[in-house]
């Protein structure tokens, strides 16, 4: 069997009295693309943020690299982090930076590099996603597309062993998302690198997944190949590739209110 | 009981909002040797020298005005009631002591408050808001030493300069009252100051303005870093870290001044 990079345990995470990762459990091997599916407020994004270790879980563990990141020393935490990239789903690339310092800004802080070494550096890992005429631009005067790849570009800056996209395509038109698709995979095939994408696109999963995870109301209720998960009876999953609504009416509260509204029930009936 | 509940809550919560700055406050202790310079990392220092610039240079237009409006207002009023005594002279000591001592510390760290202690909290809760602080804490980057240490290392150098400031733009206006009413020169009047304040009153001014520093900064920042929300929950922490700053300020003022009053009083 590979090496698990990440290790989630029965992970279980509460907000006051609601649960939204409810004992979630999965290994994501070596320089795998694991995808984790599913629609919104189904607990992905919370379930990402827990491996990065930005959040402390209710119970279970969270393992990189053989750490538990919520039981380590804060020196052993920075070591990991220093062997991850993290790409957010708003880009977060610092407003008040170039594009340019927005990338070199971990490389300055955590390698004893020269500067011209990290300028060289920046402009040609900047190029290589497309962004070697953008250096001196900032962030506000960048498109979603070019904020994204910046996203990236500084995730990798450092060659992470890990890396882990929160929502890579969302917002992005079709094209500019499938280039994305293609950075991904050529990460992956270059670098061998370990890659956690969160999403709720279809295609792009399809495209670069190895495994796909999907959740469902905080519980994964599945860990499969793309053919696997494509061939699923599950209903959940069924609902999710035929792309089918909630049946009408499961929001009963919700619909009795329309109804209230339209004037079909209640007081002005 | 519920309104003993509610003061045992409120004292609860009062307690771990300070427990909180502390324990920040510490954090940026620990993380101020990177940030100097020769043993910290250089583009931090630059960023200290920054923040002096817009904490300190770009407040000092404001804080000359005010000290000014406010040295002669206190002159004015002061000098209403001394001259029926025939003791126009003490308008000279009073302002000259009063700023000082109190007036123009506490004056600075309310203007500093209102400009940049807010300032902070809305940067820092817009970088929270925005994911910009989970960024950097995922790059192995601490937001303490990167965001605050940085603040509050330029806040405590260039608050203390803005009282000084402070002062001498007060008693100066102290003078253009007395050069009106008695026409006393210039050199006199700072004689006579000079000869009304001692250094004791010079550093107990100076040790208020290091603590206002240190709330203000601390508190700016604590209200960004705990910003939960959309940029409505940025605005709300703009509001309350400049009214707790305020409050904690003149709490603070009211404190060491009665330690000094002790202090003097033996």
């Amino acid at each position: 069997m590979a090496e698990a990079v990440i290790s989630v345990d029965s992970l279980s995470v509460e907000y006051g009295t609601k649960r939204v990762l409810d004992h979630v459990s999965l290994d994501i091997e070596r320089g795998e693309i694991m995808v984790l599916l599913g629609g919104s407020g189904s607990g992905k994004s919370t379930l990402l943020r827990h491996i990065i270790g930005l959040e402390r879980p209710t119970s279970g563990t969270v393992r990189i690299l053989g750490t538990d990141i919520n039981r380590c020393s804060p020196k052993e935490l920075k070591s990991i982090r220093r062997r991850m990239g993290v790409a957010f789903q708003e880009a977060a690339l610092f407003n008040s930076m170039s594009v340019e310092e927005n990338f070199s800004l971990p490389v300055h802080e955590l390698t004893d590099l020269a500067d011209p070494v990290i300028e060289i550096m920046t402009h040609m890992k900047l190029a290589a996603v497309g962004l070697g005429e953008s250096l001196q631009q900032m962030p506000q005067e960048l498109s979603g597309g070019m904020k994204k790849r910046a996203a990236v570009a500084r995730a990798t800056a450092l060659d992470p062993e890990i890396l882990l996209f929160d929502e890579p395509s969302a917002g992005l038109d079709p094209i500019v998302a499938a280039g994305l698709d293609q950075d991904i995979l050529l990460l992956k095939r270059i670098f061998n690198m370990t890659i956690v994408v969160v999403t709720h696109e279809m295609a792009s999963a399809f495209n670069i997944a190895d495994r796909i995870a999907m959740l469902y109301q905080g519980s994964l209720i599945t860990i499969a190949t793309k053919d696997e998960f494509r061939k699923s009876t599950h209903p959940r999953i069924r609902q999710f590739l035929d792309r089918q609504p909630d049946p009408i009416g499961a929001n009963t509260a919700a619909m009795h209110r329309l109804e209230e509204l339209a004037g079909l029930t209640g007081a002005g009936v | 009981m519920r309104f003993l509940e509610r003061i045992g809550t409120g004292v609860i919560q009062g307690l771990a909002y300070v427990g909180g700055l502390t324990i920040q406050f510490a954090e940026g202790l620990r993380t101020a040797p990177r940030v100097l310079p020769v043993t910290g990392r250089r583009g931090r220092w630059y960023a200290a020298i920054r923040e002096m610039a817009l904490i300190g240079v770009d407040a000092l237009g404001i804080i000359a005005l005010v000290s000014v409006c406010i040295g002669f207002i206190l002159a004015m009023q002061i000098g209403s009631e001394l001259r029926r005594w025939g003791a126009l002279q003490y308008v000279m000591d009073t302002v000259a002591i009063g700023f000082t001592r109190e007036i123009g510390p506490l004056l600075t760290a309310l203007v500093v408050s209102g400009r940049s202690g807010s300032a902070f909290s809305a940067e820092i809760g817009t970088m929270v808001v925005t994911n910009e602080i989970d960024a950097l804490r995922t790059m192995a980057i601490d937001p303490i030493e990167f965001v605050l240490t940085p603040k509050y290392l330029a806040a405590i150098i260039v608050i203390p300069c803005l009282s000084v400031a402070s002062n001498a733009f007060g008693i100066l206006s102290g003078w253009v009252f007395m050069y009106i009413e008695t026409k006393i020169n210039l050199s006199m009047y700072l004689d006579y100051v000079y000869n009304s304040i001692d250094m004791r009153d010079i550093f107990s001014g100076l040790a208020k303005s290091l603590i206002f520093a240190t709330i203000i900064v601390q508190v700016g920042c604590r209200e960004g870093f705990r910003v939960k929300g959309g940029p409505d929950a940025v605005g709300r922490s703009t509001t309350s870290a400049v009214v707790r700053s305020t409050f904690l300020v003149i709490l603070a003022d009211a404190f060491f001044t009665a330690i000094f009053y002790l202090v003097r009083k033996d």
